[in-house]
């Protein structure tokens, strides 16, 4: 059974099996506006919490989406190349940005459940 | 600069009311974009009309028996070549030749000019002209204006339709068609458009009918730099600055012949050693590879990975469906086509030497 995180950086994971799907919520995607590039990361990488894992890239703006927990890429989402839109029609579906392998399950303990994300967001 | 120092819009509640995203410009809080998105809102204003709120920009009246000798000694250019009603493109120069700000003269009557000049930079220039006014007879008066942009190819149709005819205007004209109001064929998104300064009052019952008009919608300071980008046309601060002169920015064309030689505006030897030696860097257009941005600030490099310039604006142009960039280069490798590239983050991206503009201007001439 899937359970999904959120961070204060306006990201969710979707965890199931020890991999993390990770993208950008709704209210992120508003705030950057149409996306026109997604810079993805390459399979294999080592990912410390904190670390920049994409950089998304609006019409005005490029900005950091981190790793909100430590992991290995396992997948990127390539559909993204050709339409970053993707992004913003559908930020927590098909618009999902990485995989990553979970190096440990107990950093999710410290993430927002989505009533908190929401009182985070207000 | 603090929360309180920044300034608001006139019509800062209208824009509040159609759903604005804001931003800080140039010490104003400015809608960055509406609901629709600045990919929309760039679009309609190439394909119908946008309107725009450029109120945090400054309109000067220039007045006297020596307002024409006070543009030509602040403007390298020729003040008294107007027509009344003829707009110029020009700049305050400082004694380096470097711009101090960018602006457009109109001439109102015979000692009547306007000035429209650049937010960021409008309390210095408001100094720099009140200055040089104490040598002259002339009169500098700062207007309490709401300032307007109405671009695009339905412009002129939208404010017929609002009651405003426009039809004998042209391009880069302009006139007071109402007490305290300047409206002049202009703008900065390389489209058919006019600018409108008028009273507040005034303002809000305009701007109520052209919104009751389907072809018009806010357009924010997002689409305004998308805009004005790929039409190739210089943001003070960034493409421009007091620290880069007319002939580097490629921007001779706005100063006459006969002012390059003998002009007696300030910064004018200094100008004349650039030109006699050639400058060392030129603005250039570019297009990055593939769809990936390349923002100010990139450095750029030849093939043999020697520095060759840098980006001073850049983004992703939505007309033209691919990045567009403007930068400094080397002289020497000022030729569209140049192969160069742009460092984004560590990774060397291919950009070629464009010439500008990314998209056709499709003033209206005539």
């Amino acid at each position: 059974m899937a359970k999904t995180y959120f961070t204060e950086d306006h990201e969710w994971l979707r965890v199931e099996g020890g991999i993390a799907t990770v993208g950008i919520t709704n209210y992120a995607q508003e705030q950057l506006g149409d996306l026109v590039f997604v810079e993805l990361p390459e399979l294999g990488r080592k990912l410390a919490k904190g670390d920049t894992a994409v950089v998304v890239e609006s019409v005005k703006a490029a900005s950091d989406v981190y790793a909100p927990v430590d992991g290995e890429i396992t997948e990127a989402n390539t559909s993204l190349s050709s339409d970053p839109s993707l992004v913003n029609s559908a930020a927590t579906g098909d618009g999902w940005l990485w995989k990553m392998k979970l190096a440990d399950e107990s950093q999710l303990e410290g993430l927002l459940d989505e009533a908190a994300y929401n009182a985070h967001i207000g | 600069m603090t929360g309180d120092d920044t300034k608001h819009l006139p019509l800062e509640d209208l824009h509040v009311a159609a759903g604005a995203r804001f931003g800080a410009f140039a010490g104003w809080s400015m809608p960055l974009t509406y609901p629709a998105g600045v990919m929309k809102e760039h679009l309609h204003t190439r394909e119908h009309a946008g309107l725009f709120d450029i109120s945090h920009m400054k309109l000067f009246e220039i007045s006297g028996p020596d307002a024409e000798a006070l543009l030509n000694r602040a403007c390298p250019f020729d003040a008294g070549a107007l027509e009344i009603s003829q707009s110029k493109y020009t700049f305050f120069l400082n004694e380096a030749a470097g711009i101090i700000d960018d602006l457009i003269v109109t001439r109102l009557g015979r000692e009547r000019f306007m000035v429209v000049a650049n937010a960021g930079n409008a309390e210095a220039d408001e100094k720099h002209l009140r200055a040089l006014a104490g040598d002259f007879d002339a009169k500098v008066d700062a207007l309490d204006r709401v300032f307007l942009a109405i671009q695009g190819p339905e412009a002129w149709a939208a404010l017929s339709r609002a009651g405003i005819e426009t039809g004998s205007l042209l391009f880069m004209h302009g006139f007071e068609p109402r007490e305290n109001w300047f409206m002049s064929r202009s703008g900065y998104t390389g489209e058919d458009g006019f600018e409108i300064g008028l009273p507040e009052v005034d303002a809000r019952d305009l701007v109520a009918r052209l919104l009751e008009d389907e072809r018009v919608m806010w357009v924010g300071l997002a689409a305004r730099d998308s805009l004005r980008l790929e039409a190739g046309l210089c943001l003070h601060g960034l493409d421009i600055t007091p620290e880069i002169d007319p002939a580097s920015a490629g921007l001779m064309w706005a100063v006459p012949k006969e002012v390059r030689a003998s002009g007696a505006f300030i910064g004018a030897d200094a100008l004349r050693a650039i030109l006699e030696r050639g400058p060392a860097q030129k603005r250039v257009g570019l297009k990055p590879e593939g769809r990936q941005p390349v923002r100010a600030g990139a450095a750029l490099f030849d093939a043999d990975g020697n520095p060759a310039g840098h980006v001073t604006s850049g983004g992703f142009g939505p007309s033209a469906a691919h990045p567009v960039a403007i930068g400094y280069v080397q002289t020497s490798l000022a030729t569209p086509g140049t192969k160069l590239f742009a460092d984004v983050r560590g990774t060397k991206i291919p950009i070629d030497i464009n010439p500008l503009p990314f998209t056709p201007h499709r003033y209206r001439k005539g």
